[in-house]
Parts: C-alpha cells; structure tokens; sequence
C-alpha cells in the first residue's frame, strides 16, 4: 500500500469559558496546544461586536465591562437550543436574546447573529492561530462538544465550523478526548472514570481501555451546569451583601444594580476571580469600585463552598447512574481523571473522591487535555496514529413520536456508535402522499417531556389506499452522534424519491448565507481591529499631552505651545475619521513635538524632588 | 448478514465473552470510519454500515438474555431490530398470580399507601426480583446449554420454552418497576422527612 499524506488535521476544543487549538508534532508523535503571539494558550470565548468591528479573545474580554450589551461570552449554552430551553437564565445575560424559529438569535451592537455564527468567530480566531504557525492554510478540524450534547447542539457546533471555514472532519466528546490524551501517555488502561467539569457543562464518562481501544460503557452529564454557576451564585451572594451594606449610597445614587449590565458584569468577574483564589487559598479579599462607594468584602473558601455545594451535588447523581448503565460498582472503577477548569475547586475534588471512593487525578493540565485529546482524534483521522481506536457511544435515547404522544426508543441511550435502526410507516389516509415523522432524544416517556430533534417530512409517496404504503426509514447515528435519516418506499421500490425534510433548526441556506456574510467581515474584522489598536494608542498619547499641558504649558515658549497645541487638534480630528494610518502618523507627530516639553517636564520634577528633600532635612534638623 | 454471522458464529449461545471482546475490538479495527477517514465516499458508507452492523451485533451477543431473544426471533424469521418487538404475552397462571400485587398497586398509585401496605409491597418486590433471578439463570444456564446441544428435531420445543421464559421476565420485569416506582416515590418523601 501506498503511503498517502492526508493533509493535516487540528483539534479544536471550543470551551464555553476558553477554547484552544492543538496538533500533534510529527517529531515526537505528542500532542501541543498553540500559543499565539503572546504565548497564551487559552483564547477566551468572548466576541464583541463594536462600531468598529468585531473582536475576539483577550481583546473581547476586555470589553465585557464597558460593553456588556454588546460583548458575547458562554455562547455555548445557547448552542443548538430552543428559546425554551434558555429562557429561565437570560436574565443573567448582558445581551439581549431572542427566540427564532427553533433557535435563538442575539441582539448585539445592532446586528442579529445566530450562537452557531459567534462561534464561528472564535473557531476563525483559532483557525488562524493554527495556520501562523504551520505557515499554510487550515481547512479541517476535529472539534469537542460535551458528551451529553443532542443531535442539535452537535449540528450547531458543525454549522459554527462551516460559517468558519472549518471542515469538521468530527464531533468528538469532551471527556473522551481526554482519555485519548491520557492513554497516547500510557497514564490509564483498565476501568476509568473521567469526570469533566468545564465553564458550562458537565460530563461523565466511563471507558474500558485496552489495548488501545478506548470504549465507552457509559456517559451522562448535565449541558446546563459548570463553573459559570458557580460564579452566579457568588455574584447573587455578593449582590445582595452590596445592597445591604451600601443600601443608603445606592438609594441616594439611584443606582439599580441588578439591572446594571456594567456593574452586574463587574461582580460576575469579580465573583469568578476570587473563586479562582479561593482554590488555592483559604480567603482573599475583594474590593469592587462603584461611582459612589468602594466596596470591600473578606471571602473564605468555607463561604463559597457554602454557595455552591448543591451545584456540585448536582453532578453527583449523574455518576451514578452513568455507573449503573455501565453495570459497575464504584469498587470497579481503576481510575479516576479530573477534566475541565472547575475540577480545581478543592470541593468537587473531595465530592468525587468520596463518590468513588478513591483518589482522583489530573497528571495532565485540566484546561488543556481536551484540546490535547482532540488533536490525538485528528491525527487518528489523518492517519498518523494507527494503534488508537475510540468506540463512543449516544448520550442520549433516540425515539420517535407516535400515537398518544408516547416515544417508542428505536436507539437507546449508550450504544456504541455509529449505530442504526430500522422502522416501518405507513399513510393513514387514502391518497396521502405525505407522512410527518417526529424525533426525538432523551429518557421520557412522553414525546412532549423529550428534546424534540426535529420534524421530518417524507414527501413524495404515492397516493395509494391508506395503510399500503411501506416506508421503511433508517435512523443511522454517526460517529458524531449525528443523526441521519434515510427513507425508501418498498412497496414501489422508490429509493430516491422519498425526500427527508427537517423542518426546522439552521438550513443548508441558511448556513451558507452566513458562510458568505462571514468572509465579508473577515477583511473587515481586521482592519476594524488595526484601526482600535491606532485609536487606542492615539488615546494613551492624547490624555498624556493633555495632563503635561495642564502641568507644564508654563515651561515652554508660546511658538512651541502653539505647536503642541496644533499637533493635539490634528491627531483628534485624524482619530475621529476612519484613517488608521492617519492616525498613526498623527500619534508619531504629537509624540514628536512633546519629546521637548517631557524634557522639561523631567527636569522641573527632579529639581522639585531635591527641593522636597531639602525641605524634610530642615524639618529634620529642627 | 445477522448478529452471529457478522462475528463469524454459529447459532449458538454458549459465548465466551472475553473472546467476543477481542473479537470485537479487531472487527471494530477493520470496519471503524476513522481508519477509512481517506477513502473514498463509496468505501466511507461501507465502513459506516458495517461498523453500525458489528456494533449492534455486539450489543445484542454480549447480553445472555437479548442473546437469546434475538435466536428466538431469528429462527422464526421475524429478525427485526430493537426496539421494533411486540410486547410478549404474560402466561395466564403467572397473571392470576399478580392480580393481588395488580390491586395493592393501584391503590398505591391513587394515593393511598401505608406502612403495612409499603412493606407487604417491597416483601413482594423482593420476592419477584428472586423469580426474575431464577428465571434468568433458568434461560441462560440449561435452556441455553440445551439449545446447544440439540438435535434439529428438538429445537422447536426449547423455542417455545424460551419464549414463555422470555415472557414470564419481561412481564415480571414490568411489575418490578411499577412496584419500585411506587415504592420510588415513598422512598423519597421518608428521606425528606428524615432531614
């Protein structure tokens, strides 16, 4: 056989909190994380749309305060999801959310954009990341969704890598990319647990490893729990300890803190910061600046344990029950792996620990394993690794719809994947030429109490009395836990003509209408970030001209001052237009004609200096 | 292709199950998408297929009892997949049994359950877990040894002895739960109130 080269796959793990890229090096057959020019692994999944322009990462996060109604972090949890499903916690969100036929769209700096789209920024951002350091361009990647993802939230995640550019190539499961980053070290074989708490999600997952197969017996999870709850509840703690305490400054300001996107933003970081420190100290203490008072507050780790211990029992039950389906007892269990940056809090660890009745471990650096994990998956699809297979299976049950509203399973939940089930339809009215099909996904017994996948419509039967029809439709789950429908009349032997339509969630149009809305920001995108970064260093030049004017206009002659004063007016006029190399031609002008005054200026403070010196050895010698 | 032939077995029950194990981790090697990743569309459907076909032959041959639900199925021809099975009929003398536990039952359910009744209920959980227990060990053990070492002549009749089996399970199976989720509930509350 020939050695074909395939051409290079990255893993991407697109985090609710932080995303990263990863490869494998050819060198060393090991996986890496990316870092980009900074050296910074982790890309935040922020994306704010300005006037200017759309950022993403450090640049975005450092908006969130001043733009809160205009900057998107966690998008994740609106990935795939119905208005329904979200709206108990919108609240809790700066930006405004819509429903949209089946999805949710966000109103953000005057623009709608689907969560699959604001993705897709974040993707790019690594995307590019990837190719500045391969130096050629990046069409496919292996992408991680949590484990407990439905059809849906897996499509959304696929969509947000097409309108990137991305080929995903494969969906693959958060915790099990994990386990492949620890079995490519050798550091598990046998029954291991892998326990993944991230910024928004929860999995667990049990695998039997050997001889390089990685199996899953089992998974659950909860796509709806991780660290971004426990900030909440110690932003809600704080929130209500302000109002208390500050109760006379904020009736006196008018201030409504609550509904302030600002402040509320401020205290969500602020509550994530010191549930950071509170990991690896026993207390620390915040001080929160307002318009009209400083707040300050001393937190110890038994206070925030506190806020969040029934967050954290929440995922104690899915362990079990990912236990039973598995058919084990605790005792069964070889290992247990801690996945995902909420693993740090000392509290989930002790809970685990007591759960399994064992001592958990994180060899391998939480944040960075499913990226790690998701590179080993491409370097399997690319074929460089040869001697690693992971079997997945289908988180949850897939049923359809009949009579009564009951679902009737035809692929129950933990069947190793891909997988597929026949069904027979039939028309219950003469002449019909259509039959509505109903799919859903989860463990209740009625359809309505299930995730409702999608509608799909098998056109074109031909009209024939009621019940002769026989349609046999085959539900086929893929490796990416992605469901595919496929129908033929058997009756006629009409293979092809029977057209399965889902009726709802983002079309193929759709997708490409935002494939090429995208392209036509990516220019734009980064000229608006050149022309921040020349408005924002314009800004540091001004306010410091205008502070040493105020202080040492006195110093210089008239001509000069007029000078300065000149260059001044200039670069602000150059800032308020769109030229950023206007702009910085402007900046290097102002720069240029104050390198006198600071001059000046240095010397007047250093003669001030002595002269205070002075001054306290009179004091001293009296 | 069915379930056994797609391990290359007889129609057999005695299955060793580390062997099928092994088995199924090289079949799965040969046909898993992921080592077809570069192929062509035609050859990526074909490793889809197969590897859809050998997971749920696995899923069925590793389990003793689906095992011999699907043979069952299998010899008479209605080789379905699951989720696609009639639901077996109760043997009669086994349903005059259950009329009692039927009617505590349903009271349980329209709201009235005191402790007597609670404890006759779990007494009676206990004791068709047993059956279930035995009735299972009945299935896997001699009916299967059986059914391996018969004659063509003598199938017919540990076919239909299956098939009651089967159906005395699943029916006992059914009772279990209802009784458990009654009991479920109950359960709960005793805990609330505990705390």
């Amino acid at each position: 056989m020939t050695e074909t080269r395939l051409s290079r796959i990255i893993g991407i793990d697109l985090g609710t909190t932080n995303s990263l890229v990863a490869y494998v090096d050819e060198a060393t057959g090991l996986p890496r994380v990316i870092a980009d020019r900074e050296g910074r692994m982790l890309l935040p999944s922020v994306v704010a749309f300005t006037p200017e322009g759309i950022l993403v990462g450090e640049a975005a996060r450092r908006q969130l305060v001043r733009r809160p109604q205009s900057t998107v972090y966690s998008v994740k949890r609106f990935m795939g999801r119905d208005y329904e499903d979200v709206k108990d916690e919108l609240r809790y969100f700066p930006f405004a959310i819509r429903p949209a036929d089946g999805i949710v769209k966000l109103d953000v700096g005057g623009r709608q954009v689907t969560p699959p789209e604001v993705s897709a920024v974040v993707l790019k951002a690594l995307k590019e990341r990837a190719e500045a350091h391969f130096k050629e361009p990046m069409e496919k990647a292996v992408v991680t969704v949590p484990a407990y993802f439905n059809d849906s939230q897996r499509q959304a995640t696929r969509d947000a890598g097409r309108i990137a550019g991305l080929d995903v190539v494969r969906i693959v499961n958060e915790p099990t990319a994990a386990s492949l980053a620890y079995g490519l070290h050798r550091l598990s074989e046998g029954v291991i647990a892998v326990y993944d708490l991230g910024g928004g999600t929860f999995d667990i997952s049990i695998l039997r490893v050997k001889d390089g197969i990685f199996e899953v017996l089992a998974t659950n999870g909860n796509t709806h729990l991780g660290g971004d709850d426990f900030d909440r509840v110690i932003m809600l703690w704080l929130l209500e300890d302000i109002q208390c305490r500050h109760h006379a400054e904020i009736v006196r300001s008018g201030l409504d803190l609550a509904r302030d996107g600002e402040a509320m933003q401020e205290l969500r970081l602020a509550a994530e910061a010191a549930k950071i420190r509170l990991s690896t100290e026993e207390r620390t203490r915040l001080t929160i600046p307002f318009a009209d008072f400083t707040y300050h507050q001393d937190i110890t780790r038994a206070d925030v344990e506190r806020l969040i211990e029934p967050l954290v029992a929440r995922t104690l039950e899915p362990c079990r029950r990912a236990l039973a389906d598995a058919g084990l007892r605790r005792e069964q269990i070889d290992q247990v792996v801690l996945v995902g940056g909420s693993t740090r809090v000392p509290l989930v660890r002790r809970r685990v620990e007591e759960l399994f009745g064992r001592t958990a471990h994180s060899h391998l650096n939480p944040d960075e394993v499913v990226a790690l994990g998701a590179a080993v998956q491409a370097q399997i699809l690319a074929g460089g690794i040869t001697d690693m297979l992971l079997l997945d299976v289908t988180p949850l049950s897939l049923g359809i719809e009949t009579l009564g509203g009951i679902v009737s399973i035809l692929i129950p939940r933990n069947t190793t994947i891909p997988t597929s089930a026949r069904e027979m339809f039939t028309t219950s009215v003469d002449g019909q030429t259509v039959v509505d099909l109903h799919v859903v996904q989860g463990e209740r017994e009625l359809a309505k109490d299930c995730r409702s996948l999608a509608r799909f419509e098998l056109r074109g039967i031909d009209p024939m009395p009621a019940g002769l029809p026989k349609i046999e439709v085959t539900f086929l789950i893929d490796a990416n836990g992605i469901l595919q429908v496929a129908a033929k009349e058997l009756r006629t032997g009409k293979a092809a003509s029977i057209e399965v339509k889902p009726t709802y969630g983002l079309s193929e149009t759709d997708v490409e209408r935002m494939v090429e809305e995208s392209f036509q920001y990516a220019e734009a995108d980064v000229n608006a970030r050149l022309l921040i970064e020349a408005r924002n260093e314009a800004d540091t030049v001004l306010t410091h001209v205008r502070r040493a004017l105020g202080q040492g206009s006195h110093l210089l002659a008239e001509e000069e001052r007029r000078g300065i004063t000149s260059a001044l007016e200039e670069l602000e006029q150059a800032r308020a237009a769109q030229d950023r190399d206007l702009i910085r031609d402007k900046t290097t002008a102002l720069n240029h004609a104050t390198e006198h005054l600071a001059e000046l200026m240095m010397d007047a403070a250093l003669k001030g200096a002595l002269g205070s010196k002075r001054a306290a050895e009179i004091m001293e010698s009296q | 292709m069915n379930h056994f032939e797609v391990f290359g077995l007889e129609r057999r029950l005695g299955i060793d199950a580390e062997a099928l194990q092994r088995r199924f981790y090289e079949l799965s090697r040969r046909h898993h998408p992921d080592f077809h990743a570069g192929a062509t569309p035609g050859e990526q459907a074909e490793a889809l297929e197969a590897s859809a076909r050998l997971n749920a032959a696995y899923r069925t041959l590793r389990d003793p009892i689906a095992r011999i639900d699907y043979l069952v199925r299998l010899e008479e021809g209605r080789e379905t997949n699951e989720g696609a099975t009639d639901k077996p009929k109760a043997p009669p003398a086994l349903l005059a049994e259950m009329f009692e536990i039927q009617e505590a039952l349903a009271e349980a359910k329209s709201g009235g359950l005191d402790e007597p009744a609670r404890r006759t209920l779990a007494e009676e959980r206990g004791r068709l877990l047993a059956r279930q227990g035995e009735e299972e060990a009945r299935l896997t053990g001699p009916l299967s040894a059986a059914w391996d070492t018969a004659t063509p002549a003598g199938r017919p009749a540990i076919l239909a002895a299956f098939k009651q089996a089967l159906a005395t399970r699943a029916y006992l199976r059914t009772v279990i739960e209802d009784l458990g989720q009654a009991l479920g509930d109950g359960d709960e509350i005793v805990a609330h109130h505990r705390h």
